[in-house]
């Protein structure tokens, strides 16, 4: 990972990095916040990967890997802030306050969506992905005609930055001076395809030609990520428009739970990235800067564990919804076909839901 | 009652006027709607009355149009989007049906997807390729969206405001050959609800539904027929999704035969699906098969030539001699 301009603040062996552009602002318990975030949502990466092993879900896409640049960015957004996800941003749901067991209901195959994104301020997962990039920019041209201080977010990968609605979306956000941030993360593989084929050039070069500032950060780096989308975030919300960053990271697992990595990449690869581990580099920081003791450390994992086994309780307890109710908010407002379709599904005895 | 007599244009003008006083979290999208009012003046002045945040000239971009508009509505606004022309609709499309339509369902109603996006469509202007298209039937095919189109100025000073303030996104059709076509605005009370049909002209012997320009030309041949000893009742869909087909379904039980006007093609259609469903209701009341007059299934040809592919008094005439003369 040889890159003069990668933002870089803790190396993989967890010395930190004199950075000239930035500095880490974190205290101690805050860095420790941020790595029991880490191991959590490895945690429940691993439990729902499990889940659908045993057949419990019909599909999962794992984070692991990305869990520095996910809880980088999300613990810095504030609560005002709106994020627009893709299907891979657990890490980002969990910083907004998304209960576990909703972010599985897409994956369980009983919803949609999975939580209400006004009370989270976090979208529903975007499949097509790159649409919502440029939701993310509409919404924050709907904060400045608020004048609020706030800004939007939207999470991408280097697969979908190839999308015309993400090349759309940054003209938009940099001919409006939208307070909007873009955040790529670039784990490296789009499904089968290198990120070589996505771009000929650094990903953050991209916003250059557009006309707004780009960063390439260690996506691997909780302290680094978290710095430069605090930035960004902060220069948003005054007005100072948008910014790419392209977390540089890799996706240790595979696409979904459907895809087998062994027939497109290298072992020798995922190893190299394998000592990129984003939580043991913060881990080895607490213990040596911090003497945070191995207590601390099994307790983290202690409550990992917990959340995992109620999720697993929540994921079974999750039956199949009533058929009628896929007519329920297919329309905001009363439909004849709705109504028809209702009719016809209680007259057959499908469901035993009333009109 | 208050009436005033205007073009189409100017009665959409107004109607979004309207509403955009009405609702101040109204705001105007397109490409060249601001400064330049649109190429079809549809939002002349109203940059100048609203201001440049509410009445905003995009970069060329339908896709970011109706996607940024899907983020607005999140915050809580309301966009009514131009699309300049028909054939430039599907940039956007994937915007339109995997999300404009779906988005209230995948947040389970938490999002109000209430937006409206305007598209000039259907021929008759002599326009390149591209600018002509009846699209449609898209649209009236994917769950979540509703789709109307106007015919006359009075409607469009009405269905524009009552689409604005429905909560559903509305694919909003205008016939643009009718733009410059003046008529009697009604600036108190709307004709009526925005998915209702409408009679244009009462009659007993065939029915004759359409829809956008194809109404003046189906009202035309209900002149001649008429001429010609045939009554003919003729019904304005509006709403081509959901469709009022009650009301249809009223007048073909009196008068026993249906013919549809439209301008795309008859595939898959607006005009099967009223076809069908008028047969599955009416169909110990249908004196002959329901007949369709449609664009023929070609790409939309040089203008020259237009008047050929689109239905003529002629063509309806002829679908009007057929139902008449069939035999059971």
């Amino acid at each position: 990972m040889i890159d003069e301009e990668l933002v870089q603040l803790l190396t993989p062996e967890g010395e930190r990095v004199e950075s000239s552009d930035y500095e880490s602002t974190l205290n101690g318990d805050e860095i420790f916040g941020l790595y029991r975030d880490m191991v959590i949502v490895r945690r429940l990466c691993n439990e729902s990967t499990s889940l659908q092993r045993q057949g419990q879900l019909a599909l999962w896409a794992p984070i692991q890997g990305q869990e520095a640049a996910q809880i980088g960015a999300g613990r810095a957004l504030t609560p005002g802030d709106f994020t627009f996800p893709t299907y891979r941003e657990h890490g980002i749901a969990w910083c907004r306050g998304v209960p576990p067991a909703d972010m599985l209901r897409l994956f369980r195959a009983v919803s949609n969506g999975g939580w209400d994104p006004q009370k989270y301020r976090h979208s529903v997962p975007t499949v097509v992905l790159g649409s919502q990039c440029l939701h993310a920019v509409g919404y924050a041209m709907g904060i400045q005609r608020d004048g609020a201080e706030e800004a939007s977010m939207a999470f991408f990968g280097d697969g979908a930055s190839s999308q015309g609605d993400v090349m759309e979306a940054f003209v938009w956000a940099a001919s409006f001076n939208a307070p909007v941030v873009f955040f790529c993360q670039n784990n490296q593989w789009g499904i089968s395809t290198p990120s070589s084929v996505q771009s000929k050039i650094p990903l953050y070069h991209r916003a250059h030609g557009f006309g707004f500032p780009g960063v390439r950060v260690d996506g691997n780096d909780v302290l680094a990520v978290y710095e430069v989308t605090k930035r960004a975030l902060e220069s948003a919300r005054v007005g100072g428009g948008p910014t790419l960053i392209e977390a540089y990271t890799y996706r240790i697992g595979a696409h979904t739970t459907s895809d087998d990595p062994t027939r497109y990449r290298i072992d020798a690869e995922v190893e190299v990235w394998k000592h990129r581990d984003p939580v043991e580099r913060v881990k080895a920081l607490l213990a040596r800067e911090y003497k945070v003791k191995n207590a601390d450390f099994d307790a983290v994992n202690q409550e990992a564990d917990t959340m995992a086994l109620q999720l697993r309780e929540d994921v079974l307890a999750m039956s199949r919804p009533d058929p009628i109710t896929m007519f329920d908010n297919a329309y905001a407002a009363p439909h004849p076909l709705i109504e028809e379709g209702r009719r016809e599904m209680i007259d057959l005895g499908i469901s035993g839901g009333a009109l | 009652m208050a009436t005033t007599t205007m073009t189409m244009a100017k009665a959409l003008n107004e109607g979004l006027r309207r509403a955009m006083e009405k609702n101040p979290k109204v705001l105007l999208m397109g490409e060249d709607i601001g400064r330049l009012g649109g190429v079809f003046r549809i939002t002349d002045g109203l940059q100048k009355d609203f201001g440049e945040d509410r009445v905003i000239d995009s970069p060329l971009a339908e896709s970011a149009i109706v996607g940024t508009a899907v983020g607005l509505a999140i915050r809580g606004y309301r966009a009514v989007c131009e699309i300049q022309f028909d054939g430039f609709v599907y940039p956007a499309f994937d915007q339109i049906v995997s999300q404009v339509a779906k988005l209230h369902k995948r947040s389970d109603g938490a999002y109000i997807m209430g937006m409206v996006i305007r598209i000039p469509f259907q021929g008759g202007i002599g326009a390149i390729e591209h600018h002509s298209e009846s699209p449609e039937p898209y649209f009236a095919q994917t769950a979540g969206l509703r789709v109307v189109s106007c015919s006359t100025p009075n409607d469009a000073y009405w269905m524009i405001q009552q689409s604005i303030e429905h909560d559903d996104p509305i694919i909003f059709c205008e016939p643009k050959s009718r733009y410059w076509e003046k008529g009697e605005v009604d600036l108190e009370t709307p004709p009526a609800g925005l998915f209702d049909a409408l009679v244009r002209r009462e009659g007993t012997d065939v029915t004759l539904i359409g829809y956008g320009a194809s109404m003046k030309t189906c009202l035309r041949a209900a002149e001649t027929a008429q001429a010609e000893g045939t009554s003919i009742e003729v019904i304005d869909a509006r709403s081509i999704a959901p469709l009022d087909i009650e009301l249809m379904a009223k007048s073909v039980e009196k008068t026993g035969r249906v013919v549809v006007v439209q301008e795309s093609p008859h595939t898959a259609s607006v005009g099967s699906e009223i076809v069908s469903e008028l047969t599955q209701r009416c169909f110990y009341s249908l004196r002959a098969p329901g007949l369709r007059v449609s664009g023929y299934h070609v790409p939309y040809p040089p203008t020259r030539i237009e008047e050929d592919y689109r239905p003529t008094v002629d063509r309806i005439l002829d679908a009007v001699d057929r139902v008449m003369g069939f035999e059971s």
